[in-house]
């Protein structure tokens, strides 16, 4: 009888079952992430076997030369991750609010716009300071506006803020095209007005990002963590009911935590302008204000994480694209590299909310059911 | 039963495609032509030192016509150069922004002693690069500016192009006339449509090269032209030439870099002439022929120039002499009969200088033929394209072509 029981009971458990972690040592949850890594990498060396001529690992050296190589391509991968930073800690709050901003892509378009169109149309006519209050101010005010509108329909009439922000990144890119149309060349571009460009520090403009990026990290980090505002936030986030019920004004909290993301992302479109470019095009942001949105969501809302995940993404494409260049391979290379990469980071994820657990060996079953 | 049916229906496929097969083999007649203006091979009679480095700065990559069309020259001179591929750097995706002149900066540092840039944006960062770092040439195609910069290492440089639209527009014009031969079409219905980018100097000079190439044959022949205002929009182009093809447009044409246009006309079955290079495999049922520029013969002459110590053209226009305009091969299962000779018949006209394509007597604006007076560029009867400047700059709205949108 008992042999029988045993028998049945065998047959009926799984090989594994999966269990919730409750909580997470730190140390395995790096190692787990360490072995996706590598487990990308290891899938990406296969890859690179089988559609490439050249040996994988020339292929990993040119990526870290391609990032490491020289002083300017370090500053130029430094200052570049502080954009996507810029703008990834620009959507943050708004996300930790469970408020989907997916519109930070237009938000910097459009102030990048406002900034161009400042130094083209009154570049001459005002003081180089002014122009440069009148520069940020401006950006500032017309990304939170471009925010502040989706947050005023999701605040009044329960609108869906996702696509709602996502419209608002056509408009601004239609009125880039429009615009470029009133003052840009025959050709359709602006002519770049690197006389109006903000003063380079230490030789090149790309410390300025970097320090400003950096402050407003440590500042978005104590916002979040200290201040009431943060905590109404994250209550906002956790349940409106709750928030609620505990005297938290909803609506304001939402434009309000709205206009401070806008603003931010107008921040960035100054600095693409103002610290780079000098002029405007559509394509400015490079999809920026999408891929931020990926750098938020892997860190977690985490302005300290969100510093390595940003760094991370830009590493990748810029490393990549040398190596692309170098050894001609084909551009879909680099984007396939980066998305199994990304791919790997963001499915070991499950590895570390869930605990696997492996069918014990059927001795000791026998014992149990002794 | 059931396997029985399952036998039959097993063989029927089997003995379907079979049929297709040898049906499609029977099908294909007589297939491409010779080139009438193949792409040459280049002349190398310089020493290069053993450093030599040179970077091209692309905006996309080889899934633009536009781009590939930049990459294969350059694989073509490097394969002549007999340059290893760490000498000759290729930079794709450079957008017209600052990354433009951090890529210029770049392939400094990386040692090369010229850098080219493909297309019209990347000019002002060139120039802001070529101004920083004077030993080095800056040479880029498609712009306007280097005489105006004054800089001693900035160039540009572009192709007599219009002349190879001109002679693929005679083989459209051609085609028009087998229609009306035909019965197909009456005279009074000869459209052609075309697929443009922009409004500016570049489409319009092209456009109007290859409509006059077919009024050369087709007298009747009128055309419509719709923008798109990208250079790469899949969507757009295809839904343009869908557009004119409803305007009872019998022939497209294009100039934009997607397979948009060329895609459309092969799934309608309406004749297509292409540009940058050859989209028969994709459209062997519609492709005529295809006009391009050969930027391996620039490669070719500046590096001439680094390598001798001379100095680089400001403004470098290549014609057919320097193998810098070229066509693909004639798809005779499209084109009409006796295309190649009168195309070659017009090459050798090019060749020996009699054939002005702008000439005044071939063309109006406002039913009134122009002069001088009307346009600095016009003297001694034709229009000179090119000259002043290597980019195109003929820009004048001719009889004959209606503009559908002016809005890009």
């Amino acid at each position: 009888m008992n042999n029988v029981e045993v028998t049945a009971k065998k047959k009926r458990e799984p090989l594994f079952h999966i269990t919730k972690r409750s909580a997470i040592d730190w140390k395995v949850s790096i190692g787990i992430r360490a072995v996706a890594i590598l487990g990308a990498l290891v899938f990406m060396t296969i890859v690179f076997l089988f559609l490439s001529d050249e040996n994988p690992f020339v292929l990993y050296k040119s990526m870290f030369e391609g990032v490491f190589g020289n002083s300017m391509r370090t500053w130029i991968l430094f200052s570049n991750t502080a954009i996507l930073l810029g703008i990834s800690l620009a959507l943050t709050p708004a996300f930790k609010m469970k408020f989907w901003n997916c519109g930070g892509e237009g938000q910097v378009i459009i102030a990048s716009l406002v900034s161009a169109m400042l130094m083209f149309f009154v570049g001459d006519s005002v003081s180089y300071p002014v122009l440069v209050v009148l520069m940020l101010v401006s950006s500032l005010a017309i990304g939170a506006i471009w925010a502040l509108i989706p947050a005023i329909f999701k605040s009044k009439w329960n609108t869906n803020e996702t696509l709602f922000t996502l419209m608002m990144n056509y408009i601004a890119i239609q009125c880039v095209t429009y615009f470029l149309k009133v003052f840009g060349n025959a050709q359709g571009n602006q002519e770049p007005m690197p006389q109006f460009a903000l003063p380079k520090i230490f030789g090149d403009r790309y410390f300025l990002n970097i320090l400003l990026i950096a402050v407003i990290c440590i500042l978005m980090f104590v916002y979040l963590r200290y201040s009431k505002h943060g905590y109404e936030i994250s209550v906002v986030g956790e349940s409106e009911r709750t928030a609620k019920y505990v005297g938290i004004n909803v609506s304001k909290v939402i434009i309000r935590t709205m206009i401070i993301s806008g603003a931010l992302c107008g921040l960035v479109g100054f600095l693409l302008v103002a610290n780079g470019s000098c002029a405007i095009t559509t394509t400015i942001t490079g999809g920026r204000g999408f891929t931020a949105i990926l750098v938020s969501w892997l860190a977690k809302f985490n302005p300290v994480y969100m510093v390595l995940t940003s760094f991370l993404v830009i590493f990748l494409q810029q490393g990549t694209s040398y190596m692309g260049d170098i050894y001609r391979l084909d551009t879909s290379m680099a984007d396939i590299f980066i998305g199994v990469v990304l791919l790997f980071i963001i499915g070991c994820e499950f590895f570390i909310n869930y605990k696997i657990n492996f069918k014990k060996p059927s001795k000791e079953n026998k014992e149990v059911a002794k | 039963m059931k396997k029985i049916l399952a036998l039959v229906l097993c063989l029927v496929m089997v003995l379907g495609f079979a049929a297709c097969g040898t049906t499609n083999n029977e099908d294909k007649t007589l297939g491409m032509s010779e080139s009438p203006l193949a792409i040459p091979a280049l002349t190398v009679d310089y020493e290069l030192p053993e450093d030599f480095k040179i970077g091209f700065i692309c905006l996309h990559d080889e899934s633009s016509t536009y781009d590939l069309n930049f990459i294969n020259a350059v694989l073509r001179y490097q394969e002549a150069t007999g340059l290893k591929n760490d000498q000759v750097i290729i930079k794709r995706n450079i957008e017209e922004t600052e990354k433009c002149y951090e890529a210029a900066v770049e392939l400094v540092n990386q040692g090369c002693n010229i850098v080219f840039a493909n297309s019209f944006g990347h000019e002002p960062f060139i120039a802001q690069a070529a101004a920083e770092y004077p030993d080095v040439q800056f040479c880029h195609a498609t712009g306007v500016t280097a005489a105006d910069k004054g800089l001693a290492n900035f160039h540009n440089a572009f192709a007599s192009i219009y002349q190879g639209r001109y002679l693929a527009g005679l083989a459209a014009g051609l085609k028009l006339n087998e229609m009306i031969a035909e019965g197909k079409i009456t005279a009074d219905k000869a459209k052609m449509g075309y697929v443009g980018a922009y409004t500016y100097a570049e489409v319009i000079s092209g456009y109007t090269s290859f409509y006059l190439g077919a009024k050369s044959v087709c007298p009747t022949v009128t055309m419509d032209v719709q923008f798109t205002g990208s250079w790469y929009d899949v969507e757009a182009e295809k839904n343009a030439a869908l557009n004119l093809m409803s305007k009872d447009c019998v022939l497209i044409s294009q100039h934009a870099d997607s397979m948009g246009a060329p895609g459309a006309c092969e799934e309608n079955g309406v004749p297509n002439v292409s540009y940058n290079g050859s989209t028969y495999e994709a459209c062997p049922e519609t492709f005529i022929v295809s006009s391009a520029i050969n930027w391996a013969p620039y490669y070719n002459y500046i590096t001439k120039c680094y390598a001798e110590g001379k100095d680089i053209d400001t403004n470098w226009c290549g014609g057919i002499a320097e193998g810098s305009v070229v066509l693909t091969g004639i798809n005779q299962d499209v084109a009409a009969e006796g295309t190649l000779a009168a195309v070659n018949d017009a090459i050798a006209k090019f060749k020996a200088g009699t054939l002005n394509v702008f000439d005044t007597a071939n063309w109006t604006v406002g039913d009134k033929t122009l002069t001088n007076e009307d346009n600095a560029n016009i003297k001694d009867g034709y229009f000179h394209e090119s000259e002043a400047i290597s980019a195109p700059s003929f820009d004048l709205r001719i009889d004959g072509i209606t503009l559908l949108n002016e809005k890009y």
